[in-house]
């Protein structure tokens, strides 16, 4: 069993030392001339990256890519966004959910390529200052996780679900979230924190 | 994942252009060197697992301004082949006078896929045949032509009863094409020479010898409509699965009836996840024809549209369970307050 109190008091931070330890292996892309003609519409080079600006929590970010890049892999390798989460990788859990354009969508499946232009929202954009979102501070407040690791997934969701307007029932709840599987099974308390979220989200 | 160069298309010209210059003549058009994306979720997806291995990927998604309208009018319907199918299922007269259409869609995977999904990729989404989406089979028809079938003596529980052949059980897995199928819908095809229009009906093709061909499609060629006539309101779609929402259907039933004064005057019925194509049962809709409705009749056109399955080891329950959910869905669609 692992010792709380001494992983409490370490200093070690494992996100830091991942981001890290992935930040040292990358290599800054330099090769942006043979890019630059390869850009959209027209058919580049695979061997080479290509350039794309995507928008993410309202701000510009410039990256130099391999066109089968998702958005879910530029967000955690290439701007260390690190809360969407990667599950499956192939769109059958929900962790990796994001905003597209105020859309839900599993960014897993999405290229990073093809969201250029458009408005991407990840869990680290939803705080406003140090003040949590209503539906953040739902989750926490109904013990809505356990393991935490589809959490992110399951708020930016829930978010959308309020939004759609299909938050109005358990049942549609409960039919509503159903892209976001929690291995640890908290979906009651998921779907009280939803509930209890929703009139707030909803005044706006 | 292999290399792919990506290509923005801002107009269909392009696209079509793009997506048949790659083309060799014979590629069947799942293994073509290009291919379309729109939603991706079926693309990608299968391009992660190494079953698609596209050289050159056409993003369609810029001709969603043309392509993505919802026209319901007093004489039908047309969807443009870019609309989301959550923007179709939550459309409110599309849910009132086509509720099979609506249904078929709302009941189909999650939220987000069906944000992110296409009504023209979403005929299009490939099997869920485990033996086929996972490359270490080497025996596979569909994946690699001539080299058998991993199913056919293998765990066959969410394969077809209805439209195999002795090379291919795969399953057809959507749930909108049998709502298509059953209300005679027509789907408008954009090629190199401008657009053609066929019954929907025609667009995928039953495996026989050659289960890698699943459509009438050629390389170069896109689904930008579909198109409906009259209204359906009396209409339902029923989806019997493992659990009880974002699953793959084990059996559902399109149906589509014109009910006057307790008596039949036009019926169409479709059935999902047991046939290897959307697979339309007009043995029942003959049966069903003309009569006066009542329980005993639902029974006899339910053993109508399976009188030729075929089960095999494990699937065989799909027929008892088939013919329920068509019964079922006719009592619905009978009661139902329209």
């Amino acid at each position: 069993m692992p010792d709380k109190s001494s992983s409490k008091q370490s200093a070690f931070d494992r996100r830091a030392f991942m981001a890290g330890a992935a930040g040292s292996a990358l290599v800054p892309i330099t090769a942006r001339a043979a890019a630059e003609e390869a850009r959209a519409p027209v058919a580049q080079d695979p061997s080479l990256p290509v350039d794309v600006t995507l928008r993410v929590n309202g701000k510009d970010k410039r990256l130099s890519i391999d066109a089968r890049t998702t958005v879910l892999d530029a967000l955690r390798d290439h701007l260390k966004l690190t809360g969407s989460k990667k599950g499956c990788d192939h769109g059958q859990c929900g962790a990796c959910t994001v905003l597209i354009d105020d859309r839900r969508v599993v960014s897993c499946l999405t290229l990073a390529l093809a969201a250029e232009g458009q408005e991407i929202t990840t869990i680290e954009g939803l705080a406003t200052d140090d003040r949590l979102h209503p539906m953040q501070q739902a989750f926490v407040d109904n013990d809505a996780f356990q393991c935490g690791y589809c959490t992110p997934g399951q708020i930016m969701s829930a978010v959308a679900c309020v939004k759609e307007g299909h938050a109005g029932s358990e049942a549609d709840i409960r039919e509503y979230m159903s892209g976001n599987i929690c291995r640890c099974a908290a979906y009651p308390n998921i779907v009280a924190a939803v509930k209890q979220a929703a009139p707030e989200i909803m005044k706006g | 994942m292999r290399p792919f160069s990506y290509q923005r298309a801002t107009d269909p010209a392009v696209a079509v252009q793009a997506l048949s210059a790659a083309a060799a003549a014979n590629d069947a058009l799942t293994k073509a060197a290009a291919q379309p994306l729109a939603g991706g979720t079926t693309l990608i997806d299968l391009m992660k697992l190494d079953v698609m291995r596209p050289t050159a990927i056409v993003d369609i998604n810029p001709l969603a301004d043309g392509w993505s309208a919802i026209d319901p009018g007093n004489d039908g319907l047309r969807l443009g082949a870019l609309a989301k199918m959550s923007d179709v299922a939550a459309h409110e007269e599309i849910q009132r006078h086509y509720p099979v259409i609506a249904n078929s869609l709302k009941l189909a995977a999650s939220a987000q896929l069906r944000n992110m999904a296409t009504l023209g990729g979403n005929v299009m989404q490939r099997t869920r045949c485990s033996y086929f989406r996972d490359v270490s089979y080497e025996n596979c028809n569909k994946r690699n032509p001539g080299s058998g079938c991993a199913a056919m003596d293998g765990v066959n529980r969410m394969h077809a009863v209805l439209g195999a052949s002795d090379q291919c059980i795969a399953t057809y897995p959507g749930d909108f094409a049998q709502a298509l199928v059953a209300l005679d819908a027509m789907v408008e095809i954009t090629g190199r020479s401008g657009t053609r229009n066929m019954p929907f009906s025609e667009l995928h093709k039953a495996p026989g010898n050659t289960p890698d061909i699943e459509t009438t499609l050629r390389p170069g060629e896109l689904i930008s409509a579909f198109s409906i006539s009259g209204r359906w309101p009396r209409s339902v779609y029923l989806k019997a699965r493992d659990r009880q929402s974002y699953e793959f259907a084990l059996s559902s039933a399109a149906v589509a009836l014109d009910v006057r004064e307790g008596t039949v005057r036009d019926a169409r019925i479709a059935l999902g996840g047991v046939a290897t194509v959307p697979w339309r049962a007009r043995e029942a809709e003959a049966v069903l024809k003309g009569q006066k409705f009542d329980d005993g009749l639902a029974q006899r056109v339910a053993d109508a549209a399976f009188a030729d399955a075929r089960g095999r080891r494990h699937n065989s329950f799909k027929i008892a369970l088939g013919k329920r959910v068509v019964a079922r869905a006719l009592q619905q669609a009978v009661t139902m307050e329209i």
